[in-house]
């Protein structure tokens, strides 16, 4: 019995071999009973995201396992598999259980830490359990996942710093305004960026949303997504002493904004501070205005340098994550191991059951004038020497739980001639 | 009798230190987390301060502040209970580290000078002294936090204003709260010291029949009443506030130290503790 996964992500393979071969959600049920047919699982899961295609499964025999897994994506998705089978990654028992945690602890992930693949990985596991597809190996290994997932979460600093500029300037304005509930954002120029990073101001439960715009119909139609105000292009210096936060990303070739302005409108605003954020590339702020006291102004490249510092100690964070998910291979690997000797223990009980019951049933024809005391004596004799006859064999078995390739549990088949094809 | 109060004081300063130690832990240790260690060792410090102070007061059947020692001891206490009361929700877990090294000062201070107990002339003797104390101290101890909270804002100022958006900037509060606690103090400080002035004056009319008369420790106490009063004008009317403030602040805690210990070092006069 071994855990594998044939799989390609976002190192191994552009965009145009993964979306070719990743699977709708509406599809999966579909998908998971061929798979399980065609490759021969016993339990399967497939993991679809933008980033990762993945097929897991539980699997009696590995030869041929890896061709059939592909063969399967072959038939599925109607390509030939020399277009991507060079992008695959086959791993099996202890590699794919490390994959599969590092997949789940966002170790594996495009942005190291980003949580959203858990939630995938939770989706694609309740979709494979919904279809009965999952058995007991496959949940409980995905179990495990979601728990080593959650302890790298919670115990490494692994996404606790910005890693996006738009968060990083969130993350900035909290520490300049403590609170950014009520605060006032003006977006200067209404492209994307500038949409973006006022989404992540908005979910802050900014106030309102000031947009101007040299096209005043696009700023209109920003200003309408964030339910705020859209003011002509000419006009936009009259209402700086009103926002505390300033976005700023124009085409324009030069500073929009200059000192004496920003002066201005801090006097009218009595010094509250003003954080502005340019992330146009020529500025449109001048750089200057930094000296201004309560003037907080940051470009696009001191926003990308802590980004890249954060990224830095997450690599660091991670490599104290791997212990973490080494250790929780090994357990898992003991578990599996622990599973290949339970059925050998069951079937010793049961076999000596059987034996006693059968010599029992001999002896106890002879006496037919036993009192129903003395039969529950007798009874009793011959279970306790059963059992005390299994004790150490149990113990053994369960004492070398860790050992490979179960070769106590084998030995001890042999000796009590236990039908050979249950392990595997 | 000696022995245990001066332990009671040894005592106090040992949890101050603690709380220091765990303040400047979170501070500068990256991955630590808010707990209130520090809070915790300051505060039963504070009972400690407490009991050496409430024994000292038994023994000079008065509020015990007739002497250096005295005086900075009990400034020490009132400090300590500034920063209990302002961190009362457990807010700026990082206030700690800032304001333990002058509590450590101060009691320090206390237990290195003469513990002897100086008996009050009886030209002093009256309710206004104690009154008068306890009112320019409770007002100068909430300045001096006032003053720990501008050094952090300084530093927190600094650390985004010249984009280094790591260490201890994510430890410091944001610049808005440190603001907040730089007003607070103030109007909370700055009305104590003023009735500790008014009640200084009244009292010196009781006992040396003049209102004010010009020793150096009036005039100073009157050019810090000045400083503080220009910061809360300033942050009322002209929206003086973060680094202006916070200099301010820093500057106007200068005079009180001055004020409080230099003049009488320094300078001679009615309000020195020597003689």
């Amino acid at each position: 019995m071994h855990i594998v996964t044939l799989g390609l992500n976002h190192q191994t393979a552009p965009v145009e071999v993964r979306e070719r071969l990743a699977f709708k959600g509406e599809d999966l049920p579909a998908a998971l009973r061929r798979l399980k047919d065609e490759a021969d699982l016993s339990e399967a899961l497939i993991l679809s995201t933008c980033n990762r295609v993945e097929l897991c499964g539980i699997s009696q025999k590995l030869d041929l396992c890896r061709e059939k897994m592909i063969r399967f994506l072959e038939h599925y998705h109607q390509i030939m598999a020399h277009s991507f089978a060079d992008k695959l990654y086959f791993h099996k028992d202890a590699d794919a259980i490390r994959h599969g945690f590092r997949v789940a602890s966002s170790l594996d992930s495009m942005v190291v830490g980003e949580p959203q693949i858990l939630g995938q990985l939770k989706d694609a596991f309740f979709i494979a359990s919904e279809s009965c597809s999952t058995g007991l190996i496959l949940n409980r290994f995905m179990h495990r996942s979601f728990f080593i997932a959650k302890e790298v979460r919670t115990k490494t600093r692994i996404a606790s710093c910005a890693v996006s500029v738009s968060f990083a300037a969130v993350e900035l304005a909290k520490k300049i305004f403590g609170d950014l509930k009520g605060m006032k954002v003006m977006l200067i120029g209404a492209g994307e960026m500038c949409e973006l990073a006022a989404r992540h101001f908005v979910n802050q439960g900014i106030d309102q949303v000031l947009v101007t715009n040299r096209t005043l119909s696009r700023a209109q139609e920003l200003a309408d997504e964030f339910s705020g105000i859209a003011l002509p292009f000419d006009k936009f210096r009259d209402h700086l002493d009103q926002v505390d936060i300033i976005l700023s990303s124009t085409g324009s070739p030069t500073y929009l904004l200059a000192p004496p302005e920003l002066a201005k409108a801090l006097k009218k605003r009595r010094n509250r501070p003003i954080f502005l954020i340019d992330i146009a590339v020529p500025r449109d702020i001048d750089p200057q205005i930094n000296a201004l006291d309560n003037i907080y102004l940051y470009d696009v490249d001191d926003l990308q340098e802590t980004v890249t510092e954060n990224l830095d100690q997450r690599q660091q964070e991670a490599l104290r994550a791997e212990t973490m998910v080494d250790l929780e291979v090994d357990k898992f690997e003991q578990w599996l191991a622990s599973l290949a000797v339970t059925p050998t223990i069951r079937e010793l009980r049961d076999q000596i059951r059987k034996i006693s019951e059968q010599e029992l049933h001999k002896t106890l024809s002879g006496f037919p004038d036993l009192s129903d005391k003395e039969r529950r004596r007798l009874e009793a004799m011959v279970n306790a020497i059963g059992n005390k006859f299994l004790h150490h064999p149990i113990n053994y078995l369960k004492s070398s739980n860790q050992c490979d390739e179960n070769v106590p549990a084998t030995t001890i088949r042999k000796i009590f001639h236990l039908t050979e094809n249950e392990l595997e | 009798m000696d022995i245990i109060y001066s332990s009671l004081l040894v005592g106090a300063l040992v949890l101050y230190s603690a709380g220091m130690v765990s303040g400047f832990v979170y501070l500068f240790k990256p991955d630590s987390e808010a707990r209130p260690w520090s809070k915790i060792a300051i505060q039963s410090g504070f009972v400690i301060h407490l009991l050496a102070f409430s024994w000292r007061c038994t023994q000079a059947q008065t509020l015990a502040v007739s002497n250096l020692h005295e005086s900075l001891s009990f400034f020490a206490l009132l400090l300590a209970l500034a920063y209990l009361l302002v961190t009362r929700k457990n807010q700026l877990p990082t206030l700690a580290a800032f304001t333990s090294p002058l509590l450590i000062i101060f009691t320090l201070g206390a237990l290195l000078t003469s513990k002897a107990i100086t008996p009050q002339p009886p030209i002093l003797k009256s309710f206004w002294l104690p009154l008068h104390v306890l009112l320019s101290f409770a007002g100068n101890a909430f300045l001096a936090l006032g003053c720990g909270g501008a050094v952090m804002y300084l530093i927190q100022e600094h650390l985004i204003k010249t984009k280094k958006i790591k260490g201890i900037f994510r430890k410091l509060p944001a610049l808005q709260r440190l603001d907040e606690l730089n007003y607070l103090c103030l109007r909370l400080g700055f009305p104590l010291l003023t009735l500790g002035i008014i009640s200084g004056s009244v009292w010196a009319s009781f006992a040396w029949g003049s209102h004010w008369s010009w020793d150096p420790k009036e005039t100073w106490s009157l050019i810090t009443w000045l400083l503080f009063a220009a910061l809360l004008h300033g942050r009322m009317n002209s929206g003086w506030r973060g680094r202006k403030a916070s200099l301010l602040t820093i500057i106007g805690f200068a005079a009180i130290m001055f004020t409080f210990l230099g003049v009488n070092l320094l300078l001679s006069g009615l309000h020195s503790y020597a003689h």
